[in-house]
């Protein structure tokens, strides 16, 4: 149990119900490293990364987040969250509060802060990525890449170690695709250790130190970026490619 | 890294997910405070459930004559259902005169056979058919009175088949009135709009007894002296208002979910107002909202159960009736628990009829 | 001169084609329709009534009623006019509807949260209950708890004791009746003063939250206040409260609070009716929250009970309110089933014994019509104001 791995997946296997749908996923994660996860729907990947948060429980190996690990018991699962975050397809930002409470929630609640404090922050964070003027409005006024764009802010308001993306584009229209790419980018330049699930290989080519391909439950292959692409080893991986449209 | 990656078994996975022991640990035991309800919970179906089945099935007494063939050890007395069922069914209809309502039922339901065949081309005019011309058919076989058949006078209706009568022409004589007032309530014409919307609103804000009271009592008030009003007549005038208003609420809903396109596209066609109503908008409006009609259908088909207070002798009287009757006194339970079972059945299973047909339009009209 | 000016306008269509006037005639021709119509009905009303002697107007209001109320929330004998047989009737009708609509949303939410429950035998039942009371009619339950259950009871002379002094036969329940005395003053003030304070309670500790960030256990607080601290003042004053326990006196019981058995099966039939709607409502508007919602809220660390109160009610409420103030109007309107057991509610008592007694279908009829419009409007009023103001703001 290493503290230098952030994240660590140790022989971790899930079920739902019969279906064995993460067979035996071994992982580690450095900081500061980017790590990029492709492949087929329902080979498992966003699986993977929610029980990296414990959105989904495993029931097989161990996974170990900053020292801590992720068993059933809740205290852990709070501490896990506190320094993960999650952005998700379909955003899922609270319509009911306007763009600052969203972002001033979860650290007014879970972390105590004073409302003051909690604000500053989300507005450094929502100057980040670049719509401060959007604060007062609300989540149904926003466009899908704005709103995402808030996504992004309102985990880091937490100021997590770790940010997990699951296909944090799939769910936009294709001109606002890359002002969420640049946020990500910009994030990773800065080093912060992300784990993202994507179909976005030219974002991969650019920013991730390892790209991984999962297929029906189990991590297929690993490399870096450039050997990944140019030099895919295994046979499905080499399909797998082949099918996906390059950006 | 990883060349010859072989792909891995198909593991099972650890007992205690699945199997009996899983789903009991996940679905029942998951926490302390589940496990501990669902303890609870076991306990009173144990406590509640077996003893109800004894009285209703095992000890219940289902054949014979009289009272006295009833057992007296605590089981239901299902002879005092059976002994009065032609009641139940028909009201005072004579008994030999039952073929005409039955072939009155058989038929409508020989009618709507039609609609489950996919292949059957004609479902408009069949639809219309049932709706408009049926009825007559319908009324002069129950009443009688033309070809040669023998006048059964309303005051003899009752029981499951007044039930039947009474939700069914209050539904089919609510749908016309119902569309014409949605239209209304969308009109642009003021006057047009505002009536409706008193209209609607006033029927919805009072109990249905008023309605039955007034229209039993004051019907006759606002009409020339002399006019004889039959009283089953004065409840479905009373019914066919009241639920008039709420299916103008159902098909209003039904035509503010037509996208405004289509109205456009007919006007863009040169239709005028009637021929865009009844060719483009309406046909897709009310095929929207047959669940909702099956739903008021639903509510009606509760609610004639007033009736008793005003004299008509639908299913819930008839029992009613049946439970004074001195021969046979002290069989509440009997009476009342085979009445809910009746209506518990029509009303389920149009409700999951409902569901059903819901999901098969959702699915087709999300384009 | 400029083109605008010169440029010839559309000619002015025919007068039976221009929509202007076809609009116009229509709704002429509604108005004078309805006129005519209104007035032959009115015109035959009153000659049908004058042949049949009936009387009009609103003088019977103050005529003495001469007969007896069953259950009366406030002085009633049978010396009583029928402007206060009107009074007594609604009061009931209103005691049903606040009973009933209390108990009702407690089941109902209880059931619907069940259905929603991870526990599947729980969900289950919940299921079971629904599914059997929403397609049982009212008044067929209302008979069975009424002749079935209540009418099983025994005599008052073998009344069953439940323990606290409370009686159950087939007259009723019995409570005990608390009776004030001399000193309880203290503590209803006490009551208002932990009212007052737990107003300012909670406004401080939200300042408090904002501030410094620490949370504040306001719920137990409230709950201290409310009920703790005027129970503690109730205990020092020396327990200034009298309880006047029901007796068995003659054939019947006396004292303490009556509760009818019509009342009983009535409220009970209701609530259990209108909770299995309630039910559904409470289920419809919790799902219709969004799964991605607790995901989010999950993942950025809040608790359960945050991501209720917080993030998931919020949200349900705006589905839920609307259907469910629709229910509790219904059963407000169906609290008029009273009249088939004989409980004294506006219409048993005005438009049931007071018509028949007077005649005077109309005035009665639409005085207690107005009652139910009313009601029904105002609330219809009150939705549309709250449903403005909580929509989710969108571009």
């Amino acid at each position: 149990m290493s503290a230098e791995h952030v994240i660590e997946l140790n022989g971790v296997h899930k079920w739902y119900g019969e279906f064995h749908v993460l067979k035996d996923i071994n992982l580690t994660v450095e900081k500061g490293e980017r790590i990029v996860i492709c492949g087929p729907s329902g080979s498992g990947k966003s699986t993977a990364i929610r029980c990296i948060n414990h959105l989904e429980e495993h029931q097989r190996g161990q996974i170990i987040v900053d020292g801590t690990e992720l068993t059933g018991d809740l205290k852990h699962i709070e501490q896990v969250r506190k320094e993960v975050g999650m952005v998700f397809q379909h955003f899922n930002l609270f319509p009911h509060l306007s763009i600052i409470e969203n972002l001033t929630l979860a650290p007014i609640w879970v972390k105590k802060v004073t409302k003051a404090e909690a604000e500053e922050t989300a507005m450094k964070y929502l100057e980040r990525v670049k719509i401060p003027e959007q604060a007062f409005k609300y989540p149904g006024q926003l466009s899908g890449g704005q709103q995402q764009r808030v996504a992004i802010a309102r985990s880091l308001c937490m100021n997590p170690k770790v940010m997990l993306f699951d296909e944090p584009t799939s769910a936009l229209d294709p001109e606002m695709i890359s002002e969420v790419l640049d946020v990500m980018i910009e994030l990773a330049e800065d080093g912060m250790t992300m784990i993202c699930v994507t179909h976005e290989m030219g974002f991969a080519k650019k920013v991730a130190n390892r790209v991984i391909f999962m297929d029906q439950g189990e991590i297929v292959e690993e490399n870096e970026p450039n050997e990944f692409f140019n030099n895919p080893q295994n046979e499905r991986t080499q399909m797998f490619l082949s099918q996906i449209i390059q950006h | 890294m990883s060349v010859n990656h072989v792909k891995g078994p198909d593991l099972p996975p650890p007992n205690s997910e699945v199997g009996i022991a899983g789903w009991m640990k996940k679905n029942l035991f998951s926490s302390y405070a589940n496990g501990f309800m669902s303890l609870v919970a076991i306990l009173l179906i144990v406590l509640l459930v077996p003893p109800l089945i004894d009285w209703a099935f095992w000890s219940a007494t289902w054949t014979g004559e009289t009272r006295a063939d009833c057992d007296q050890d605590g089981g239901a007395c299902w002879v005092f259902i059976a002994n009065r069922i032609d009641q139940i069914m028909y009201g005072f209809y004579p008994a030999e005169l039952h073929w005409r309502p039955n072939l009155t039922g058989l038929g409508l339901i020989a009618l709507t056979i039609p609609f489950f065949i996919k292949s059957f081309k004609y479902k408009n005019w069949l639809g219309a058919f049932i709706l408009i011309v049926y009825p007559f058919i319908a009324y002069v076989l129950i009443h009688g009175g033309s070809f040669g058949l023998e006048v059964v006078s309303t005051t003899k209706w009752g029981g499951l088949m007044l039930t039947l009568i009474l939700s069914a022409v209050g539904i089919v004589a609510s749908l016309p009135i119902g569309i014409l007032l949605a239209l209304g309530r969308r009109s642009k014409m003021p006057m047009f709009k505002s009536v409706c919307i008193m209209y609607i609103e006033f029927w919805r804000g009072i109990p249905l007894i008023t309605v039955l009271f007034m229209a039993s009592v004051m019907l006759p008030l606002f009409f020339p002296e002399g006019s004889d009003f039959d009283k089953l007549l004065r409840a479905l005038i009373g019914i066919t208002m009241f639920q008039s208003a709420y299916m103008a609420e159902v098909v209003r809903g039904g035509l503010q979910a037509i996208p405004k396109g289509q109205y456009e596209a007919a006007e863009a066609l040169g239709l005028n107002y009637p021929k865009s109503m009844g060719l483009i908008i309406l046909p897709q409006a009310l095929k929207l909202v047959i669940p909702g009609i099956v739903n008021t259908f639903i509510a009606l088909f509760k609610d004639t159960t007033l009736v008793l207070i005003i004299g008509l002798f639908d299913l819930l009287a008839i029992i009613n009736l049946a439970l004074t009757d001195s021969d046979w006194l002290g069989f509440d339970d009997e009476g009342y628990v085979f009445a809910a079972f009746v209506f518990w059945v029509f009303c389920f299973a149009m409700s999951r009829y409902s569901i059903a047909l819901e999901a098969k339009l959702h699915t087709g009209h999300k384009r | 001169m400029s083109e605008l000016e010169t440029a010839q306008k559309p000619s002015n269509p025919a007068v039976w084609n221009d929509p202007k006037y076809r609009a116009l005639f229509f709704q002429t021709a509604l108005i004078v329709g309805l006129v005519y119509f209104l007035y032959s009905v009115v015109n035959n009303t009153l000659s049908n009534m004058e042949a049949r002697g009936i009387s009009t107007g609103f003088a019977f209001l103050t005529e003495k009623a001469g007969f007896g109320i069953l259950q009366s929330l406030i002085q009633f004998n049978e010396d009583s006019s029928y402007g206060r047989t009107f009074l007594v009737g609604l009061m009931n009708t209103g005691l049903v509807a606040v009973l009933g609509i209390f108990l009702a949303t407690l089941l109902g939410f209880g059931m619907g949260v069940a259905r929603l429950s991870s526990n599947w035998l729980i969900a289950k039942l919940a299921t079971v209950y629904i599914e059997i009371f929403r397609n049982i009619p009212l008044l067929l339950q209302i008979f069975f708890w009424y002749f079935a259950v209540l009418a099983g009871l025994p005599s008052p002379r073998n009344s069953m004791s439940l323990g606290a002094g409370i009686e159950f036969n087939i007259r009723g329940l019995y409570l005990p009746g608390p009776i004030p005395e001399s000193g309880f003053s203290i503590t209803v003030i006490a009551f208002i003063i932990g009212f007052i304070a737990m107003l300012f309670m909670r406004r401080w500790a939200h300042k408090r939250q904002d501030e410094t960030g620490q949370q504040f256990p306001v719920g137990w607080v409230t709950l201290g206040l409310l009920i703790g601290f005027p129970f503690f003042v109730f205990l020092l004053s020396g327990m200034p409260m009298g309880i006047e326990y029901p007796v068995l006196t003659g054939f019947n019981f006396s004292g303490g609070i009556a509760l009818v058995p019509e009342l009983l099966a009535l409220v009970l039939a209701l609530t259990i009716y209108t909770g299995a709607f309630i039910a559904e409502t409470v289920r419809a508007g919790i799902l219709a929250v969004d799964h991605g919602q607790t995901e989010a809220s999950l993942a950025l660390g809040l608790k359960r009970s945050q991501l209720m109160k917080l993030v998931i009610i919020p949200q349900a409420m705006r589905v839920i309110i609307p259907p469910l103030t629709s229910q509790y109007l219904n059963l407000t309107k169906n609290s008029s089933l009273a009249t088939a057991i004989g409980y004294p509610d506006l219409v048993n008592v005005f438009m049931g014994t007071t018509l028949n007694q007077t005649g005077q279908a109309i005035e009665i009829t639409a005085m207690t019509m107005a009652v139910y419009l009313t009601a029904s409007l105002l609330i219809s009023s009150l939705m549309n104001w709250y449903n403005k103001k909580m929509a989710l703001v969108e571009r």
